[in-house]
């Protein structure tokens, strides 16, 4: 029987974690010589009292969405996909590609091709590390490591390179056609008859997709024979074995589709946002992505919710950096001891808990 | 390419490898006891900010120094009460350093210095200057002098303290290593816990020894970026050195010696990629030697599994492809035309060499067989 609580366990770790996280964030901010109630109100004002601080709010969360779900699936699998960010990077590549040679008629088949070619270029980044740990034994978080560090160069190969248009000083791809552009928020907006809704944020449809993305692996990983190997593998690798589990086969698929869901991200930054393919569009959201999946427990309601949380988080960042003199990098400080708290130091967390419900369940 | 050139080129290889070697033996030391280390990087950035700092604020390298390795053992108190204390995962309390000292470098040293996240610039004192070795030629004269001359000026001579010092670390290591009583219970710590246990030797306490000596290890380096590499802090300066540190360690097999040549290997790539901005090669060479590699991979994956020859297959093709299209893009300025090796590539060589050796193809790399696990004590 488990000491605690299911709620306790699911909820109650994460939000401590989260508090603590936020005090020592807190504590950092008065050491710099500012306000954190006046800054956690400039954050509030920025971004969830205004249309368009949600616009930029769900732009991010889009990305952390997909790259969240994607170091979920790998977690399930107890594997440890850390090569979010180059896969992202691959998959950005896919997207252009695909964008730029096939002349799409409307925007909704382009987002349909798109999300194949991010999904195929991420999988193949992720597939190879994948490869290497189920048959040759490398291990997969140093492995997606250096394919983070070879997908920055093959990026940048091409940026500079074959994609780049002639005359052009910046490393980027032509801008899209048109015809590839996705809806912003703005645009669905004044649809529907809302004007001067989401004025110039970079949200798109893209969103919805992410959305959809959390519906298909919570799908995946609790309704289908597939989810069930993987979790079974992720439980313990000879029990899986011995019920007949091949695990050179979980590890490929799980990578895979962990793979795809990062490449995914890039529709979102690339195809939504700056419509033709630039360096450094994934600004560290594969990295995010664990934090989120961290937090998110692995469970993709969970990852929604951390990924809303991150999205305000970078959102009120900047607004920060914007009007305080505290830097953006805060951000990465919050990012770092939300994992840390959540991840490493987990059992500082638990234990304490755990000793409660004890003593709690004692009593009555 | 004149012997000179080549001389200078080692000599910058010799600096740049020195940062790596410091945090190469620093992981070394760490997962040899069996805690994987991905946190170089973050401690290289933390002690080379700390390092410009108080070297800026007081005048004083060696106090930077210092004040560098405390930084840095700051986070691997962190990593050991994480990974050995709290038994959490290694990999995610490393992640969560690299993103805490690339976080809080830049917070803080905005606050400090207001300069956008960097430190005032080091003047002379506040850096480890290079030293002279007896005899040896200045600078301006070193074209005139002999082979001999010029070897032991421009190689030998002319680099900091720390550049000896880390080269003086790499026989230390494999000192304390292989003949001391804690070097032989430090590795059997990584190999099997359990035993060392067993014989009544403290797990945790090894463990700690281990990642305190990786954390006074990284301060070095991180300081030696900072204070003699170049002069100051600026945001992000490690660029990914941690993890080429990590990826020398992987290469060089958790052996001293090996790290020695792994650094100087990759610090050699460094100094390629800063000294020439265009390598040429013959076209004809670069698709024979893609087409090579393509087709041993053929070979190779011939009587293997399915899924074999699909990825390694699927790569040999896409070897074959590429040499197709270089063959074909130079058809008109004929085969013998010299064509450019994009920069991306040479930047990219550790990374590769680093899968290719994980990936067992040239030599299997095997980790310390408790790596990555925490200790449970039977009670």
């Amino acid at each position: 029987m488990d000491i605690m609580p299911k709620w306790a366990d699911v909820v109650l770790v994460p939000l401590i974690s989260l508090i603590i996280a936020a005090l020592l964030s807190a504590l950092l901010i008065l050491a710099i010589g500012e306000s954190p109630v006046a800054a956690l109100k400039l954050m509030i004002e920025g971004t969830l009292l205004r249309s368009s601080g949600w616009g930029y709010m769900l732009y991010y969360t889009t990305n952390f969405i997909f790259t969240g779900l994607a170091v979920s699936v790998a977690f399930h699998a107890a594997l440890f996909n850390i090569g979010g960010e180059g896969q992202a990077m691959m998959g950005g590549l896919g997207v252009a590609l695909v964008c730029l040679f096939i002349p799409w008629p409307h925007w909704s088949f382009a987002i349909i091709g798109a999300s194949l070619g991010a999904a195929v270029f991420g999988m193949i980044w992720a597939g190879l590390p994948a490869y290497l740990q189920a048959k040759r034994g490398s291990h997969i978080v140093i492995t997606t490591i250096m394919f983070n560090f070879i997908a920055a160069g093959v990026l940048n190969f091409f940026l500079v390179g074959a994609l780049k248009p002639k005359g052009s000083m910046d490393p980027a791809t032509a801008n899209f056609p048109a015809s590839t552009h996705l809806p912003t928020f703005e645009d669905m907006a004044s649809l529907m008859g809302f004007e001067k809704m989401f004025r110039a944020a970079p949200a798109n449809v893209s969103f919805f997709l992410a959305l959809v993305a959390c519906v298909l692996v919570w799908f995946l990983i609790w309704r289908t024979p597939l989810g069930y190997e993987i979790r079974a593998m992720g439980k313990s690798e000879p029990a899986a074995r011995y019920a007949g589990i091949g695990s050179v086969k979980i590890i490929m698929v799980a990578m895979m589709i962990s793979g795809a869901l990062s490449g995914m991200m890039a529709i979102n930054t690339t195809q939504g946002e700056s419509e033709r393919l630039i360096l450094n569009f994934t600004e560290g959201a594969g990295f995010i992505g664990i934090a989120v999946a961290l937090m998110g427990r692995s469970h993709p309601l969970g990852v929604l919710l951390a990924a809303l949380l991150f999205g305000f988080l970078y959102q009120g960042g900047a607004e920060l950096a914007l009007w305080t003199k505290i830097p953006r990098e805060l951000i990465v400080v919050i990012q770092a001891l939300v994992i840390l708290f959540t991840g490493a130091l987990s059992l500082m967390v638990r234990g304490p808990l755990e000793r409660l419900f004890l003593s709690l369940r004692q009593r009555g | 390419m004149d012997f000179l050139t080549l001389l200078q080129v080692l000599d910058s290889s010799l600096r740049l490898a020195t940062p790596l070697l410091l945090a190469c033996l620093a992981g070394l030391f760490s997962e040899r006891a069996g805690i994987f280390d991905i946190g170089l990087e973050g401690k290289m950035l933390a002690a080379a900010f700390l390092s410009a700092a108080i070297a800026a604020t007081t005048g004083s390298v060696w106090l930077g120094l210092l004040a560098g390795i405390g930084a840095s053992l700051l986070l691997s108190a962190i990593h050991g009460l994480a990974s050995i204390t709290l038994r959490g995962d290694q990999i995610i309390s490393g992640v969560a350093i690299n993103f805490l000292a690339a976080g809080l470098t830049v917070v803080i040293s905005q606050d400090w210095f207001g300069q956008g996240g960097r430190t005032p610039p080091l003047l002379s004192g506040g850096r480890f200057e290079p030293l002279s070795l007896p005899g040896a030629v200045p600078a301006k004269e070193i074209s005139q002098a002999g082979p001999f001359m010029q070897l032991y000026s421009e190689l030998f001579s002319g680099h900091s303290l720390l550049v000896y010092g880390a080269l003086l670390m790499v026989p230390l290591t494999w000192f304390v290593l292989y003949k001391t009583r804690f070097g032989l219970r430090l590795r059997a710590v990584g190999e099997n816990p359990a035993a060392v246990d067993t014989a009544g030797i403290s797990v945790v306490g090894l463990r700690y020894a281990a990642v305190g000596i990786c954390g006074v290890l990284c301060g070095i380096a991180g300081a030696y970026m900072a204070t003699a590499l170049q002069a100051g802090f600026v945001k992000d300066m490690s660029a990914g050195r941690g993890f080429i540190a990590l990826a020398a360690l992987i290469f060089a097999k958790w052996r001293p010696w090996y790290a020695l040549g792994a650094c100087l290997l990759f610090g050699f790539f460094f100094a390629v990629d800063n000294r020439f901005q265009n390598i040429l090669l013959p076209a004809w060479a670069m698709s024979g030697v893609l087409l090579a590699l393509g087709c041993s991979l053929f070979a190779y994956v011939r009587n293997k599994t399915l899924l074999d020859r699909i990825v390694l297959g699927g790569l040999g093709l896409g070897l074959a492809i590429v040499a197709t299209l270089i063959t074909l893009s130079n058809l008109n300025a004929g085969l013998g035309s010299m064509i450019k090796i994009p920069v991306v590539f040479i930047q990219s060589l550790p990374y590769v060499l680093t899968v290719v050796v994980l990936a067992g193809f040239v030599g299997k790399a095997i980790p310390p067989r408790s790596g990555g696990v925490a200790y449970v004590k039977e009670k």
